[in-house]
């Protein structure tokens, strides 16, 4: 008897289950059995069971949440407030044995299974993790007054990009930080300009504003993590006079599991993965950086694409290589590259049917980046549409065999292009005047591929004026 | 009070006002540091300040960041520090 005094039950139920319902007997025989030792809780409908004395509420779900119920009814023992034992539905044999009476529930079935625990129906994991969890999230809480409105509180606490925001409640950051397993806490790295040390929890809340996905949060922290990256530079990008913003392109599987678009329209709305995604990062430096428009962002005029800007490769040509091949990862990677650029300055060709004319005509173009006398400042990304790429591929090119052409093409006499020539003060230094230049330093033009099946119009991201180790570089980042 | 409520998505660091050092009573045998953060043309632009401090009394130290488009390293950041009473960055284009 000392020993079975010491043994106390629980049992979860809920009325809106069949096996709940017909172990009503065996929770009587069980409380006569055990009296002040059993405790019935019930999930939905606390007048359930009838014949049962004392029941518990607990249709706010606290024991369930905090006892990971999943399955009702559920049976656990315990012993000095330790849990020794449970068992889930009804299995005669077992409940019998946990609770050491031979003829529990003898007239009933031998076995019937239970039902779902409220707890698991869809979302409500989320809401109980953000009332009864209070240490998973560390943020300071704001509490809105009666007649605030929500997204206007987000505006008017300088949260925005002057776009609504989508209000970070408790609820959706825990619901962003499912879309990943690592630890709200950890610290990702320091954020620009301020360099403040910034949590996965606070990625996920910036996250939340843009508008993204959960499925999207591991784009979104690899985008984070690129951005850091010292060959970035992302503080003088965010500081420079100049129009740049990150722009993100994203490669492998990733695409289709959260569907990135990499079609029609590709670089323009429409997208909600494309578009949320390019944003958070902007959001993150915003708030967490502090870095603001007319803070120490100083831009001149800046770009539409600071708003955000990510879109995905056309990968569908398996012999063309994409740009996360080009920086050294395998097809089947998902990665994210950032480049510090703006644009779009269109190359219109329809007329090109073989590679050479093509290739010219591409080169021309990107002679007029940043401006037609400049020369080895800017990177540049060329964004070859699928149209264009079939006038190669027709020809038996691949892509290292346009990168080559293209340098070629590039070249340019320095007698042209120096201040003063053609009657423009603007230009390259004029000891530059006998010698040959590339339009772009090694490394300094990338080549990507995107965009609907019909139209011949490539395009071209023009970069940040400090490009190379001065300034800033293509970084990629395993998602 | 409603029942929303949200997650504070900045640093919550950041002071809401922040403190300026105390300002120089007299440049007058003050050191200033001179910081050509490397845009084209800031030697003209600061040699000319220059002129202007050492008319006044001060004395100056020139400084230069190796580019413009990333922070200055942390040790040009203390030197200046621990030898100038004062900065003033040099900017020009």
């Amino acid at each position: 008897m000392s020993q079975s005094s010491e043994q106390k039950f629980s049992v979860v139920i809920k009325k809106d289950c069949p096996t709940c319902e017909m172990i009503e007997p065996v929770l009587t025989e069980l409380l006569a059995h055990y009296p002040g030792n059993v405790s019935v809780y019930v999930q939905d409908d606390p007048s359930f069971p009838k014949s049962v004395e004392n029941k518990i509420d607990d249709t706010s779900l606290e024991f369930s949440y905090k006892n990971n119920i999943e399955i009702v009814p559920t049976l656990i023992c315990s012993t000095q407030s330790k849990e020794t034992d449970r068992t889930f539905g009804w299995d005669k044999a077992e409940w019998q044995k946990l609770t050491k009476l031979s003829s529990l529930g003898k007239a009933l079935d031998d076995f019937k299974p239970g039902c779902g625990s409220k707890t698991q129906e869809p979302g409500m994991e989320e809401q109980l993790a953000a009332r009864f969890d209070k240490e998973l999230l560390l943020s300071r809480n704001i509490q809105l007054a009666d007649l605030e409105d929500e997204i206007e509180s987000c505006y008017e606490r300088g949260w925005s990009d002057g776009l609504p925001v989508v209000p970070p409640t408790t609820v959706r950051v825990i619901r962003m930080l499912r879309g990943t397993n690592r630890s709200p806490s950890e610290i990702i790295g320091n954020i620009p300009p301020d360099n403040v040390p910034c949590s996965i929890e606070k990625v996920a809340i910036n996250a939340v504003l843009a508008g993204c996905k959960p499925d999207y949060f591991p784009v979104v922290l690899a985008s984070v993590e690129a951005a850091l990256k010292d060959r970035f530079c992302m503080h003088g990008l965010l500081c420079t006079t100049y129009f740049s913003g990150p722009v993100m392109i994203v490669n492998g599987p990733v695409i289709q599991q959260i569907g990135l678009n990499n079609g029609i329209n590709a670089l323009g709305q429409g997208t909600r993965a494309n578009a949320t995604i390019g944003r958070a990062l902007q959001l993150l430096i915003r708030n967490v950086g502090g870095g603001k428009p007319g803070g120490i962002d100083r831009a001149v005029m800046g770009n539409p694409g600071k708003y955000t800007f990510c879109f995905a490769e056309d990968e569908s040509d398996e012999d063309w290589s994409t740009l996360a091949q080009d920086q050294g990862f395998d097809r089947k990677d998902s990665v994210i590259s950032l480049f510090a650029g703006e644009g779009l300055q269109p190359i219109v060709d329809q007329k090109s049917r073989e590679p050479n004319s093509l290739v010219r005509s591409m080169a021309a173009s990107l002679k007029s980046v940043v401006n037609t006398k400049l020369y080895g400042g800017a990177d540049a990304i060329l964004v070859v549409c699928p149209e264009h790429r079939r006038v190669f591929r027709n020809a038996g090119w691949k892509k290292e065999d346009l990168r080559i052409a293209l340098y070629d093409n590039l070249m340019a006499s320095g007698s042209d292009i120096i201040v003063g020539a053609k009657g423009i003060a603007e230009g390259m230094p004029k000891k530059f005047e006998n010698k040959i230049i590339n339009k772009f330093r090694d490394d300094g033009l990338h080549i990507t591929s995107t965009g609907s099946k019909a139209g011949m119009f490539s395009a071209i991201i023009s970069g940040w004026v400090a490009s190379g180790e001065k300034g800033s570089q293509l970084v990629s980042q395993r998602i | 009070m409603s029942n929303t409520i949200m997650l504070d998505p900045t640093a919550e660091l950041a002071p809401a006002e922040r403190q300026t050092l105390p300002r120089l009573d007299t440049l007058k045998d003050a050191t200033i540091g001179l910081l050509d953060i490397s845009k084209p043309r800031g030697k003209e632009f600061l040699d000319e300040i220059e002129k202007h401090l050492l008319a006044l009394g001060a004395k100056v130290k020139r400084y230069r960041k190796p580019t413009f488009a990333r922070v200055a390293p942390k040790e040009l950041n203390q030197q200046i520090s621990v030898e100038c009473d004062a900065v003033i960055e040099g900017l020009a284009d």
